[in-house]
């Protein structure tokens, strides 16, 4: 470590400018190369080469195949859908809890809850579905005597109606947790504002508040984009062999190295992934930004 | 007076609507789980096998000493650095942040596509045991231990304190161990619940890199005993729920006599 012992001379402390104090940092920059930055750079360099190792746009050329193509169509259905769906629901979930107070029991209950189902594991979730809709599961025998559904289980869970039911069941959590800050720095001070002016109720949430949440709901929604677009468990839980989504075909590129330079087109779906996922958390910085004018 | 009972009502059957959403999968991992597949009798044989079935006991002590040993190098590399920032290097903070932030854009995925080449040499030298998935656990739990332990940092005038026990002759390593830890331990404390919860529910990665980690094991165990799985499933559920749950009571201890 750079600190100087106890007997030196106390530097002049604070913002002097100079390179000494900054090697402190260098333990953590040379852990996050190591960790995070070459395993990614190691992606993008690897889907502009070829098999033999030279520069090449074949794998990046691949992705416009026909499977990888329906993949990335499919994988963008499940994450705008369960994006919307949970953002809806998440915003309405967290407007019945915001009306209580902070202290109350139901306010600590909802967001505990939520933060455990948005941030644990995907895999246990799967599970949690295919208990209550699988074989020999909770309301699979229920839906079948009245809705004519498969006692068996109901097959479209390991299809993409079941994927984006079982990602919102995380997705709406994160809304909540994402979206709840926003929600109480709606000062009631401006439902007084505007009630005083004369606006009914209606009028102050379609010309106030509405307008004030719009950044923060979009914001919200793009983060559970990404944040679908990227999950990999629950998928990988839920669908044991083919490859319906983006996710799921790079689980089968990294485990099938049968066909030759299989892991350089891992490495081009990878890339295809950081983009789809820079370009909305680029999207969603913005947002952040105007929302974070008003938020207290 | 009409409208806010008819609003009263509505709100109370939506959040109604809500609980069952949330309960019923839960409730049907506790029927799946404690239901014998043949015979469909209760039975606790799933749970008890928890504890006796050596793969998964085997799995539930990889993912806790990974736990463990995640949280103790995500301890002493981000808390050394984020307080030495603060102190001597104010310039680094937003540098800092956005690389303790970055893991939330990388997906997992991607880290483990291009992680062959730097295992290849962890491997080499520190040998193939599946503890070695707590480096790149580190990298992953980074983005919430670091707001919580900058929330405890942020909320400490770290400078005063520094300044003070350098003038009365405290080293660096005292300022940083002795001085400012001791006042920053919720946040920390915080950071390293998130950390154990978020560990013992990882699957992307151990699964990629064949380790067997409890997720993992919960789904190779799926395709033969359902229900044990359904049980493992359930259990770590409910300890991820309870650590967060402590997570909300340290956050509340710590806004209290902020708050005033």
């Amino acid at each position: 470590m750079a600190a100087p012992s106890a007997t030196a001379p106390p530097a002049p402390t604070g913002r002097r400018l100079s390179v000494g104090p900054s090697v402190g940092l260098l333990p953590f920059l040379a852990y996050l190369t190591i960790f995070l930055l070459i395993p990614t750079v190691t992606v993008v360099v690897g889907a502009f080469q070829n098999d033999a190792g030279g520069f090449s746009l074949e794998k990046i050329s691949t992705l416009a195949d026909d499977t990888p193509m329906r993949a990335l169509r499919e994988s963008l259905i499940l994450s705008f859908s369960s994006a919307v769906v949970g953002a809806v629901l998440g915003a309405l979930l967290a407007y019945l809890v915001v009306t209580s107070p902070p202290t109350s029991v139901l306010r600590r209950v909802v967001t505990s809850v939520c933060g455990v189902l948005a941030q644990f594991g995907g895999v246990t979730l799967a599970f949690a579905w295919i208990a209550t809709l699988g074989f020999g599961g909770l309301l699979t025998q229920a839906l079948a005597d009245s809705f004519g559904t498969d006692p068996n289980g109901i097959s479209q869970l390991y299809e993409l109606p079941g994927l984006i039911l079982v990602y919102t069941y995380f997705q709406v959590p994160l809304m909540v947790i994402v979206f709840l800050p926003a929600l109480e720095g709606l000062r009631p001070q401006w439902r007084e504002a505007a009630v005083n002016l004369g606006a009914s109720t209606r009028q102050y949430w379609i010309q106030v508040a509405f307008p004030l949440l719009r950044p923060a709901f979009l914001g919200s929604m793009l983060l559970l984009f990404a944040n679908a677009f990227a999950a990999y468990a629950t998928a990988a839980a839920l669908v044991s062999q083919g490859a319906p989504i983006t996710p799921l075909l790079i689980r089968t590129s990294l485990t099938s190295e049968v066909t030759l330079g299989q892991a350089n087109f891992g490495y081009a779906l990878a890339l295809e992934m950081i983009v789809v996922v820079a370009i909305v958390m680029t999207l969603y910085a913005w947002l952040l930004k105007r929302t974070s004018r008003w938020l207290p | 007076m009409t409208g806010a009972v008819a609003w009263r009502a509505v709100r109370w059957l939506l959040l109604l609507a809500f609980a069952a959403y949330f309960v019923t999968p839960l409730l049907a991992l506790l029927n799946f789980s404690t239901k014998d597949v043949l015979t469909k009798q209760r039975s606790g044989a799933a749970w008890r096998a928890l504890t006796q079935d050596p793969t998964m006991t085997e799995a539930i002590r990889t993912s806790l000493l990974l736990a463990l040993v995640t949280v103790v190098g995500m301890v002493l590399l981000l808390v050394p650095t984020m307080i030495w920032v603060r102190l001597r290097v104010p310039g680094a903070t937003r540098m800092i942040e956005f690389l303790c932030l970055l893991p939330l854009t990388i997906p997992a995925l991607v880290i483990v596509v291009g992680l062959r080449n730097v295992y290849a040499w962890v491997n080499y030298l520190v040998g193939d045991s599946p503890l070695t998935l707590a480096f790149v656990y580190v990298v992953l739990v980074l983005p919430y231990s670091y707001r919580a332990i900058d929330a405890s940092l942020s909320a400490l005038d770290a400078t005063t304190l520094a300044e003070a026990a350098r003038s009365l002759g405290a080293s660096w390593f005292t300022v940083i161990t002795r001085v400012i830890l001791p006042n920053i331990w919720p946040g920390v404390l915080g950071g390293a619940f998130i950390a154990v919860a978020l560990v013992l529910g990882e699957y992307t990665i151990s699964s990629l890199t064949h380790y067997n980690t409890l997720p993992v094991v919960i789904v190779l165990i799926s395709k033969a005993d359902a229900p044990e799985s359904m049980a493992a499933a359930l259990a770590s559920l409910l300890f991820a729920a309870v650590l967060l749950m402590g997570l909300s009571f340290l956050d509340r201890r710590r806004r209290t006599p902020g708050g005033n």
